[in-house]
Order: structure tokens, then C-alpha cells, then sequence
């Protein structure tokens, strides 16, 4: 599998995307800064990193979505690539359009950093099909804006089309029926606040995000 | 034209002694400065003067006694005297850490003053070439129900994980303790680590005559000026009005400073380097051109400036953060340069390093300072304060104790009371797992972190200890106790402790009692520091919290790491296992005084506390290095050290971090060939130097027979051959039908059942003050 790491400035993630990427599928990423006007050829995934991009500054992500790397990441993910946003990178991949919705305050108005119980919604994606049978694994979140809210109707779509990833068992942040996670129309590009690069095993974070990187192994 | 005249003539206006004292130079020292000078000094040089002379970077009052720390062992690369200490943890890395104070920002503006309290301790580690890897901080508050202290955890707490989640360094161990004595002066230490390769680590020192004088980071402005003096000062009402002196920080620029400085360092660009911290500029020049024993030359015409119109003066004492000053090799300016313009950071050469011993500052093309530079840094006072011993405390009278009536009550109060309460909604507010490294993060309970050295199998473990209430009632006993702890809770995680950091709290020097405080508890971390083979390699010393004459309790935290070779091998309080035996490792010698239970259950307060329990340190080391060779030969399922509240909170915290039930059998705990104490001196009594251990029931005989060999005292043992030597059982949490089984119980043959609290009624208590504190309306 041929991936690619976006490095924003403020990105903190990055190093820990680009282990959890090596550990599972044995070759290292291509670490990419957002001044590059391009991506490298052939990639099959890229992964938009956790961190404070723009130290969050005006809004989250959105300075980074306007960044000169944002062109090659959307003709990436409209060639079909597949593309992984954690944390920041979701909230950058909404700031997009890449993913409908947006990234709130949490509702408690503090950062919050623990592990976090989810539900996979469905086995049958590029991401998750790794936790087929599971009702629950552990990914641990760390962020200050993860309440997602959408319209009703996009949020009616994307429950319809079955496009939420990842729900939360234990609402942390306040977030429109629970998401934590969303897929696009193409079932390609997935946001999700959970750190699944944080949860590789030999860590407070646990093991079970080894299974978005197995999925996308199997799916590649 | 005249507006620059105006500031020139402003800057270089001869001063008076009168000036001298505004800038908190005293009498004897105008005099030092002006013999030194030969003359009266301008407005800009008496500027420098004041902050390179002020307390917070000359240690005038602390110096003669810190020399009395002990500050090398086989591990120690670099100790005091450079930005951050440096030990050696093997193949040919390097572990860099220091702790700061940043306590009067953090009262008069919480967020700020927390926040760029840890922006500035990690640049002293990544200015020295290390990667930050772990932040730790310890806190202190006044009391809960003072009408500021909720407004200050609120504030500080946000500016610690504002700052640190940012800038993506995991924040993985700290403490956060309340006492009345902090009302009007609040501490807020942190301590940062880092990790470098051994051939790659930088200094201050090492200027030569010449090269280009680099200035790179955050431009300057007005933020900060005099914040020094201000930390060398004590509070009075009003000091609000110092709002101005607070710095703000911006960890998005401190996050590009460290990948823009790691990357130039990779090169062979730089040959001294400086974060700019207290005293921005003036300091890190000064201690560049001092340690190189070179002088320098710089145009402040080419600093970058946020503000307009700013003065010599104002551009030399601002402390504007994240701005960092480095001395390159010739012909490197280009290759800093092109890093620096990557990360969208300025990056000016603004001077040259010369052969003339002075350093020389021009505005506008004028010279508006020209000072040799030694007498700022080497002459600076050293005085010795007049100091008189502590008054030692009249022992506790045991006999006139009462039995509480409800042991669980008691445990329930002891668990549930400010400093013992689980500060989640402090450690949920921060990152403690970006970079992929964090093994455990010990803010709840546990005795140290644990942080993988990234890509090996090795480890850092990481703490900070300090029992202001001890080092209160006795400093030599309290100092020689706060080293011990440390020792021991690295020791409990299966690190072998290699090295602290220091950070002295203490009120006004000027006064005898308070510099009594300062020696006794130097003097009595020293002699723990050399017993136990831990030496001190860098720290921090904050005087004079102190307002309208009331200082706080002595206060010196100790920050310390130690190394675990394998990190398969090690333990926590979260382990423990249905079945497994509880073995106590020390003696239970019967120690109320100064501890939680006197405090919180028999009111008392001040004197009347009494003395801390005494440290053996043979016995300490003895024992820790015991605990730490079962967790290396795998006997243990979990370790945690009994400090605060004695057994009992130990073990409920056991139970706790492992979700399971205890049955403690009482009448094993009585320490053997001794008089049997009243109950409560034995659950919650603090003799120093105990750890409690869970194990398999079968590793019992094989634990008790190396205690005997190695002259352990396993205080509930009567034989090693005793089929039943454990003090207690952790039981599996049942489905609620079962006596005791989600209980926390002890048993005794003289009452029947002391203590019966069930576990889930313990954590609610446990968990619940602090949220419900920060939630509940002053």
C-alpha cells in the first residue's frame, strides 16, 4: 500500500500516523508538507493528521483546508483514493467539503483526552471491516472540537446511505446522534475523531485501532 | 527625527540611586553596580543590571546553598548551569529534563501564566538539541473554599492543556494539592523531558569571537517587560495592576520553533544556542557571552518588532515568548535561514559576538549600552542570608488520639478529601498520548509514568513529589522524605531511578525563618540526593511567594526520571488480580504526625500536626530496590507506594486502579515484637519507605524468602514459612451476592468488622469532589 501523510504546521499526529502506517503495512508513508502543490504518483491512501493545524486559529481546519496541498488531496479522493482524517484531518476534510457537517466545541467546553467505548456501525467498509463482529472497541479521543453537527437532512442521509462510520457508546463531546466518524458518498474518504494511530498496542490507548489500518490493508 | 532624539536622550539619561531602587536594586548593590561601572549607569544598562541581579536569575539568595546538592553520578552528562540537566540512558541517547516555576503569572493571569509556564520549560529542554517527549506539572491551591481558588484550577488547568495539547507533547504525570497556605500565592511548576542523541546536544556555551548573533521566533513586543523583578518581588493587594507583566503565549509558533530548531540542528549551523526566557534578549545574551567569555555586539534596529516606536530598553526586557538566540558558524546564515522561512518564522542576524569582553547594544545607530559583560553574570550578589534552624515540633501524643468510630468512614472521608480526591477533570484536560509513547500515564494514583523511548523497547519513568506539610514541620526530615518519595515511585514502576530536577518553593528569603526553610530542606534533600545516588541536574528556585508578609509552606518539588530497560517489565497500581495476595514491603511504625489523617480527620493544623515520620535512607533504597527486583523477575501483577493516608488509602487506591474488592485481614498488620497501636495508627499512619505489592498466592514463599535474604522487613510476615503470611486478599468483584466481595473490608479478631465500604460507593466519593467543586457555584 502506497500513503501519503499531509504535514500541516501545527500537525502533531503525523509522526504517530506515519508509525501506526509503517507497523501495519511494513513501508513507510511519504511525508508531505502543505506548501507541496502536489501529491506523489500512485498513492492509495492518504491520511490527514491529527494535531492544531494553524494552532486552530480563526477556526479549526480551516486554515489548513485552504492550504496549496488541498487541490492534489481532492483530485485524490475524486480519482477515488482513499483518504483517512483523524481528529484535526476530520475537521480539516469538513472544512473541505470533502465531508458534509462540522466540528463544534465540545458541549463541556473542555479539551477531553480518554479512552473512548465506539460502536463500529458496519463491517462493510474499507475502514472497518476489520472489527466485523465486534460491538465495541476502545480508541482513545483527545480533542477540544468534536461535536459534529449537520442538518437534519444531511444527518438523515448519512444514517440512510449508512455512511456513519463509527458512533460513540457514551456521548463525549455532544455530538448529532453520537457520530464520531463519517464516510463519503463514495465510501472512500473517512473522518473520524478517535485516534486509532493511538490505540497499536503497547500503549495507554490499547490495540483496537489497529483495525482501521488492517481494513484498509485488506481493501488495498 | 525628534521622536528618535527623544528616545535616545530617554535611554541614555545618567540614573540615580533612586532609579536603582525602583529597578529593585538595593542599596549595597548600586553600590557593587557603580564600582563595577565606574560610573553611573544609562536607563538601558541599569535595566539589564536589575534583571541579570534579580533574584530569578542570579539565585543571590539561594547560590551558596545549592552548591550543597550533589550533581553527578555515572549517568550525568550535563548538570545545573545549563538550560536543562542531561543524563546518559544508553546507547548513545540522552534524557534532558528541568522543572520551572511559573507562579506569580499564573496568579495574577492563570491561563497566560500557565500556558507559557510550560511554553518556556520546553524551550530550555529543545533548546539543548532534545525532542520534548513528556510534560509533567505540580500544582498548588489555596484553599478549595477561598472565593479565588476555583478561578485559578479553572484558568491554570486551561493553560496548561491550551499550551500543551498544542504543541503535541503528551502530558503524563503531576500533582495537584489544596492548602490555605497557597491562598494568596498559588504554584504552578512544570517540568519538561526531552530526548536527544548524545552527540548531538547544544549549549549556551561555546561562543567564539566573530560570528553572527541569530535571532529567530516570535517578533518582540511590549508583553513581559520586567517580569523578572516582579518574580523576585512579593505580592501585595493590587497586584492585578501587574496584569501587563504576564507574557502571552502562542504554541502554534512554539510548535514550528521546535521543528525549525530540531531541523537546523541536524546541521552544523549553530555553536551556542539560548531560548530567551526570563529577562528575553538581555538574559540570553548575556549567559551566551558569558559561558563563551566572549562580548557582543548588537543592532536593535534589527530585532523584529510587533509594536511601533519600541524603546533600547523595552526591546532588551521584553519577555515576548517563543523567540530563541543562537551564535551560527560563519557562512551558516543562509542554511538557518531557508529552515526558519520554511516555518514562516522570522529569523534576523542582529548582532556579531566580538573579542571585547562588553556587551554593546545601539538604537538608531547610537551605542545606548556599553557593560562589560562578566560583572553582569559573575559578580552578581551571593549573599548569605541570616537564617535561624526550624523550631523542631513536639511529637504527636498517641495516647490522647481517639478511635474513630467508623474506619470506612474515615476512609471514605481520607479518599474524597482535596489533595486525595481524583483529579480526572484536571488530567482529562490534557493530551497524554500524542506521540504514540505513552505506556502509563499516571495522574490518577500511580507512582510515575511510564514513556516509551520511541522506537526501542526501553523506557523513561517519570515523577514529581513534594509533602509541603512535611518539609512544614520539619524542612531537613521533609526535604531528605520528598527525594525518598521520588526514589520510591519510580522504583515502584520498575525504574531505576537516575537523576531529579528541582523546583524550590519558598516565601521571602529576607526572612530568617523562611531562609532557615530554604537551607534545612537543601540540606536535607542533599543528604538524600547523596544516599540514595540521585543527584540534582538542573531546577529552578522561586522566593519571595509571599503576600502582605504571609509566605507559603516549603515547598521543594522534585522532578524525577529513571530508566527501565525492558518494557515488558513493569508495574502499576492497576494490575492486581483476583486471588493475589497483598504483601507490605517496610515497617508500620505507628506515624501520625504531619500526615493526611491528622489533617483531615483530627482537625489539627500547624504546630500542633507535629514532626513528619523520619526517612532511613539505607532502608529506603533497600527497599526499593527490592520492589523493583521482583517487578524485573515478573512476581508482581501490581506495586504502588503507601504515602498519604497510610495503608488504607494505598490499598483503596489498588483496588481502585485494578476495579477489584479487598479483604484485608487487620491483625496481620500489626508490626510484630511491638506494642499493638490503636487501629487507626496502623491504617493510616505514614512510616516512610513501604510499598505495597499484589502477587500470585504462589509467589509468596519465594518473595518472603529474598525479603529474608536481602534484609527486607515484610512488616505482616511473622515467618517466611508461614503458610499465610499475606496482610490481605484482593477478591474478585462477585456479582454482588458474596460477603465482602465489592466491598473494601478489613477483618479483625478484636472487631469483627472494622471497615466494610463498598468499592462503588469509594469512587463515586473519589472521583466525584473535584468535578462537582469546579461545577458548583462560589
Amino acid at each position: 500500500m502506497k500513503s501519503a501523510v499531509i504535514v500541516f504546521p501545527g500537525s502533531n499526529c503525523d509522526r504517530d500516523a506515519a508509525v501506526a502506517l509503517q507497523a501495519v503495512t511494513g513501508q513507510s508513508p511519504a511525508m508531505v508538507w502543505h506548501k507541496e502543490a502536489g501529491l506523489p504518483d500512485g498513492l492509495d491512501l492518504v491520511v490527514v493528521p491529527g494535531g492544531f493545524s494553524y494552532g486552530d486559529y480563526l477556526r479549526c481546519g480551516a486554515m489548513a483546508g485552504n492550504s496549496p496541498i488541498i487541490g492534489a488531496l481532492k483530485a485524490h479522493a475524486e480519482r477515488g483514493g482513499y483518504v483517512l482524517g483523524i481528529c484535526n484531518g476530520f475537521q480539516i476534510l469538513c472544512e473541505t467539503g470533502l465531508l458534509p457537517g462540522a466540528l463544534m466545541r465540545n458541549a463541556s467546553l473542555h479539551f477531553v483526552c480518554k479512552p473512548q467505548d465506539l460502536k463500529p456501525e458496519s463491517a462493510n467498509t474499507a475502514f472497518t471491516s476489520a472489527y466485523d463482529g465486534r460491538e465495541a472497541v476502545s480508541i482513545p479521543i483527545a480533542h477540544h472540537d468534536g461535536n459534529y453537527f449537520a442538518d437534519e437532512a444531511t444527518l438523515d442521509t448519512l444514517e440512510g446511505e449508512g455512511r456513519v462510520a463509527f458512533r460513540y457508546l457514551g456521548n463525549p463531546n455532544g455530538s448529532a446522534r453520537d457520530i464520531a466518524g463519517i464516510l463519503s458518498e463514495n465510501d472512500r474518504v473517512l473522518g473520524m475523531m478517535p485516534h486509532p494511530e493511538r490505540a497499536m498496542g503497547d500503549h495507554e490507548g490499547g490495540s483496537d485501532g489497529r483495525g482501521v489500518f488492517e481494513s484498509l490493508v485488506g481493501a488495498i | 527625527m525628534t521622536l528618535e532624539t527623544d528616545i535616545l536622550a530617554h535611554l541614555r539619561a545618567e540614573q540615580g540611586q533612586a532609579d536603582g531602587a525602583e529597578h529593585g536594586i538595593n542599596a549595597e548593590e548600586w553600590e557593587r553596580l557603580t564600582s563595577r561601572l565606574g560610573r553611573a549607569p544609562n536607563l538601558v544598562e541599569l535595566g539589564v543590571y536589575s534583571v541579570m541581579w534579580s533574584e530569578h536569575c542570579s539565585y543571590k539568595s539561594s547560590r551558596r546553598h545549592l552548591s550543597k546538592f550533589p550533581t553527578k553520578n555515572e549517568h550525568v552528562i550535563q548538570g545545573p548551569g545549563e538550560n536543562a540537566g542531561v543524563i546518559d540512558i544508553g546507547d548513545g541517547q540522552a534524557a534532558i529534563f528541568k522543572m520551572e516555576s511559573h507562579n506569580h503569572p499564573s496568579y495574577i493571569e492563570p491561563y497566560q501564566g500557565a500556558a507559557t509556564g510550560v511554553g518556556g520549560i520546553l524551550r530550555d529542554v529543545f533548546t539543548m538539541g532534545a525532542r520534548p517527549i513528556a510534560l509533567v506539572n505540580a500544582l498548588r491551591f489555596g484553599d478549595p473554599s477561598h472565593p479565588k481558588t476555583r478561578s485559578l484550577v479553572a484558568g491554570v488547568v486551561a493553560g496548561i492543556g491550551g499550551y500543551g495539547n498544542c504543541v503535541g507533547v503528551p502530558t503524563v504525570a503531576g500533582e495537584t494539592q489544596f492548602d490555605k497556605g497557597y491562598n494568596g500565592n498559588i504554584l504552578v511548576n512544570a517540568m519538561a523531558v526531552g530526548l536527544a542523541d548524545q552527540d548531538k546536544i547544544f549549549y549556551a556555551r561555546g561562543a567564539t569571537p566573530g560570528n553572527p548573533i541569530f535571532y529567530v521566533g516570535s517578533k518582540t513586543g511590549r508583553d513581559g517587560i520586567h517580569g523578572a523583578t516582579m518574580a523576585s518581588a512579593e505580592f501585595s493587594e493590587g497586584d492585578e495592576e501587574k496584569r501587563p507583566t504576564v507574557q502571552v503565549g502562542d504554541p502554534f509558533t512554539e510548535k514550528l520553533l521546535i521543528e525549525a530548531c530540531l531541523e537546523l540542528m541536524a546541521t552544523d549551523a549553530i555553536q551556542a544556542i539560548q531560548d530567551m526566557g526570563a529577562a528575553g534578549l538581555t538574559s540570553s545574551s548575556v549567559e551566551m557571552a558569558d559561558k563563551g567569555g566572549v562580548g557582543i555586539e548588537m543592532d536593535l534596529d534589527k530585532v523584529p518588532q510587533r509594536e511601533e516606536d519600541m524603546t533600547a530598553y523595552e526591546i532588551m526586557l521584553s519577555e515576548s515568548q517563543e523567540r530563541m538566540l543562537m551564535v551560527l558558524r560563519p557562512g551558516k546564515e543562509d542554511v538557518a535561514k531557508a529552515i526558519f522561512a520554511k516555518y514562516d518564522l522570522d529569523a534576523e542576524v542582529i548582532g556579531m559576538t566580538t573579542d571585547t569582553g562588553h556587551m554593546v547594544l545601539k538604537q538608531f545607530g547610537e551605542v545606548v549600552c556599553d557593560i562589560p559583560v562578566a560583572p553582569l553574570a559573575e559578580d552578581a550578589p551571593n549573599y548569605d542570608r541570616p537564617w535561624v534552624e526550624p523550631k523542631p515540633r513536639k511529637p504527636l501524643d498517641s495516647a490522647s488520639i481517639p478511635e474513630p468510630e467508623d474506619y470506612g468512614e474515615v476512609l471514605l472521608k481520607l479518599m474524597s478529601s482535596p489533595d486525595m480526591a481524583s483529579k480526572r477533570w484536571i488530567w482529562e484536560q490534557y493530551d497524554r498520548h500524542v506521540m504514540g509513547d505513552t505506556i502509563d500515564s499516571s495522574q490518577s494514583m500511580g507512582d510515575a509514568a511510564i514513556v516509551r523511548i520511541h522506537g526501542t523497547n526501553k523506557a523513561l519513568a517519570i515523577c514529581s513529589d513534594c509533602n509541603p506539610h512535611y518539609v512544614a514541620a520539619d524542612p531537613y526530615e521533609g526535604g531528605k522524605a520528598t527525594v525518598a518519595e521520588a526514589y520510591r515511585n519510580l522504583s515502584a514502576v520498575g525504574a531505576r531511578p537516575i537523576a531529579i530536577t528541582d523546583n524550590l518553593n519558598f516565601g521571602n528569603p529576607e526572612r530568617p525563618e523562611v531562609m532557615g526553610q530554604i537551607v534545612r530542606a537543601i540540606e536535607g534533600m542533599a543528604e538524600g540526593c547523596r544516599a540514595l545516588d540521585f543527584p540534582v541536574v538542573s531546577g529552578n528556585v522561586s522566593l519571595y511567594n509571599e503576600t502582605d508578609g504571609v509566605g507559603i509552606p516549603p515547598t521543594p518539588v522534585v522532578g524525577g526520571v529513571g530508566l527501565i530497560e525492558d518494557v515488558s517489565k513493569i508495574a502499576t497500581l492497576k494490575g492486581a488480580q483476583p486471588g493475589d495476595a497483598l504483601i507490605l514491603i517496610g515497617e508500620t511504625k505507628g506515624h501520625l504526625g504531619a500526615s493526611l489523617y491528622a489533617r483531615e480527620i483530627l482537625g489539627l493544623e500547624g504546630d500542633a500536626l507535629g514532626p513528619p515520620p523520619p526517612v532511613d535512607l539505607e532502608t529506603e533504597k533497600r527497599n526499593a530496590n527490592f520492589v523493583r527486583s521482583l517487578i524485573e523477575q515478573g512476581l508482581v501483577n501490581a506495586v504502588h507506594d503507601v504515602s498519604d493516608g497510610g495503608i488504607a488509602c494505598a490499598v483503596a487506591e489498588m483496588a481502585l486502579g485494578s476495579d477489584l474488592a479487598v479483604v484485608l485481614d487487620a491483625d496481620e498488620l500489626w508490626p510484630y515484637s511491638e506494642k499493638r497501636l490503636p487501629f487507626s495508627q496502623i491504617l493510616f499512619e505514614e512510616s516512610a519507605g513501604r510499598t505495597l505489592v499484589s502477587t500470585p498466592r504462589s509467589n509468596v514463599p519465594i518473595i518472603g524468602k529474598s525479603a529474608r535474604d536481602k534484609g527486607v522487613a515484610l512488616s505482616c510476615m511473622t515467618s517466611v514459612a508461614d503458610v499465610n503470611p499475606s496482610i490481605g486478599e484482593v477478591s474478585e468483584k462477585g456479582e454482588g451476592s458474596k460477603f465482602g466481595y465489592e466491598d473494601i473490608t478489613i477483618v479483625s479478631e478484636d472487631i469483627a468488622v472494622s471497615l466494610r465500604l463498598p468499592l462503588a460507593r469509594l469512587r463515586e466519593a473519589h472521583e466525584g469532589w473535584l468535578p462537582q467543586y469546579m461545577s458548583s457555584v462560589a
